[in-house]
């Protein structure tokens, strides 16, 4: 077949070029008027709603462990004192927004995948836009809005539990008062802490949001095509989020803590 | 007015008249990969005309008629409705071409995450950004009460039945009232009555808004109801052309073997 002689690069490139075909598309539609307010209050209620208890709950774990590891090592040194300030400034940095995102890659990316893959296979994307409407301002704009918003705020109740999990590990073995730990926290968490973090958080929220309908967007006919568009939706977004991470780690490492 | 005229005497005639054409096809290609789907196609439609278009599964019936709403870019050839040429439209012109054509989808398409009333309204809102409440729900009542199905305007499609779903898909397509309509296999897995009222609904779409529609169909009685002209498609190219009667007493065995 003629499309199996095609070399990997030379698909690799042109699913580059679609990629950006595909941004641009969105950026041309995001400016136009007529922003679909209640699909996007919508969206955002469902992708909220829906991960929530499992960011939590993993945030909760990670805090927890995290806090049951550090233990015997900072007692080693003598540094006991310390674990709440490293707590916190792991898990704000790194732990919070990582594991978030990649929850809800496997979440979030993969539902949107799924349902894009399966509008586009049974024509609903044809027929609406066939009809005149936008559909990529009704189904592509609302969605990588909304993980764009909703990632970062899911990132913030993870922090937070992440540290309530490391309390509850602390007092596991010896009795603090969760004014002083929450306390010793806050203070050890800077701006040069919240704000790499917090941006790194928009950008895998738009990642998420716009791997997701990408690559349901672009699914081929057939109904093993929605599990493929799912799959690499989640596969994709969660390369591109350890990516992303490390480009901003060494960015705000030059910017910031030197 | 008189365009009521000339269709009644364009009908009767069956042959092409003085009648203003609004689609206009002529030696249209499309192959995808190495597979060629349309080999030259050539096909006029007037104003107000039913054609109905028979060939078997996977001769590209469905694509030709996608190439007019330009879902589909043909390789080759000149399309133009109302006289412009499709390939050469910008997104603008395509999406104010699009409004004035009514596409009915094999499958009808739904939007299944919305109910009934919020599929049939989704057009209102968004293609013809209508605001007044009242008028959009009185035509929506319309409409589906139209294709009697006036009781499940608050299901989700998923609880509705094949027919039925073909049925709002049929009544979303027209609540727009479309100058063109194409209509893909419109009454294909419907029982015998309900494929008859969707014909007449045809029917009348056409007499009421002087709709110029094109029919797919392998369904001989919506055929015999709704055809002023018909067209026969096998490998990619028209290759019978006339009344239903006409094509009924076909020289061709090819042709009458889809009359049995
Ligand atoms: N988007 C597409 N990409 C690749 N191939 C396609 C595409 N659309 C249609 N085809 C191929 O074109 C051929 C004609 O398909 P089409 O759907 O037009 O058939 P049809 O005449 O409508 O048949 P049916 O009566 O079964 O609906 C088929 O072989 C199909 O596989
Ligand atoms: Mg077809």
């Amino acid at each position: 077949m003629a499309e199996q002689a095609i070399p990997g690069w030379k698909k690799w490139l042109e699913a580059s070029g679609d990629q950006v075909t595909f941004l641009s598309g969105f950026f041309r539609n995001l400016f136009r008027g007529g922003f679909e307010w209640s699909e996007f209050v919508r969206q955002c209620y469902e992708i909220g709603y829906k991960s929530f208890m499992l960011v939590g709950t993993t945030a909760f774990i990670m805090g927890l462990v995290l806090a049951l590891q550090l233990r015997p090592t900072l007692v080693g040194f003598g540094a006991l004192s310390m674990l709440p300030k490293t707590l916190a400034v792991s898990i704000v940095r790194e732990i919070g927004p990582v594991i978030t995102a990649i929850i809800c890659a496997g979440k979030i990316a993969s539902g949107i995948g799924a349902e894009l893959g399966s509008m586009k296979v049974t024509e609903q994307i044809d027929a609406m836009e066939v009809s005149g409407a936008n559909p990529v301002q009704y189904l592509v704009v609302t969605r990588v809005l909304a993980t764009t918003f909703m990632v970062p705020l899911l990132t913030l109740l993870g922090d937070v539990l992440g540290l309530i999990g490391g309390f509850l590990a602390i007092n596991i073995t010896s009795h603090v008062s969760a004014l002083l730990y929450f306390n010793k926290c806050i203070a050890s968490i800077g701006f040069v802490d919240l704000l790499p973090a917090f941006i790194k958080t928009i950008f895998f929220g738009f990642i998420i949001g716009f791997i997701g309908c990408y690559k349901g967007y672009n699914s081929n006919r057939g109904t093993e095509s929605v599990g493929l568009a799912a799959n690499s939706a989640v596969v994709t977004a969660s390369l591109w989020i350890f990516v992303v991470d490390a480009i901003v780690v060494q960015i705000s490492s030059l910017l910031f803590y030197h | 007015m008189e365009e009521t005229d000339k269709h009644i005497e364009h009908k009767s005639k069956s042959s092409a008249s003085k009648a203003e054409t609004v689609i206009h096809i002529k030696g249209l290609k499309k192959s995808f990969g190495s597979k060629i789907v349309l080999k030259n196609i050539n096909l006029d439609v007037t104003r107000g005309e039913n054609v109905v278009v028979l060939g078997k599964s996977g001769q590209g019936k469905s694509v030709a008629i996608q190439c007019i709403v330009g879902m589909l870019t043909p390789d080759h050839g000149s399309l133009t409705v109302f006289g412009d040429e499709v390939t050469d439209m910008n997104e603008r012109q395509l999406k104010e071409l699009r409004i004035k054509i009514g596409f009915l989808f094999q499958g009808g398409a739904l939007y299944d995450s919305m109910t009934v009333r919020e599929n049939l309204e989704f057009p209102l809102t968004r293609v013809l950004k209508l605001k007044d409440q009242d008028e959009i729900d009185q035509r929506v009542e319309e409409v589906l009460d139209g294709v009697g199905l006036l009781d499940a305007i608050d299901k989700m499609p998923s609880d509705l039945s094949g027919g039925m779903r073909k049925r709002v898909g049929l009544a979303r397509t027209l609540i727009v009232k479309p100058e063109i309509m194409l209509y893909d296999e419109p009454t294909t897995g419907l029982d015998p009555i309900t494929s008859r009222e969707i014909s007449e609904l045809i029917l009348e779409m056409q007499k009421k808004y002087k709709t110029t529609s094109i029919i797919i169909t392998h369904d001989m009685e919506c055929a015999r109801i709704t055809a002023d002209r018909m067209v026969v498609m096998n490998e990619g190219e028209f290759v019978a052309e006339g009344s239903f009667e006409e094509l009924k007493k076909s020289k061709e065995q090819f042709v009458r073997s889809f009359f049995n």
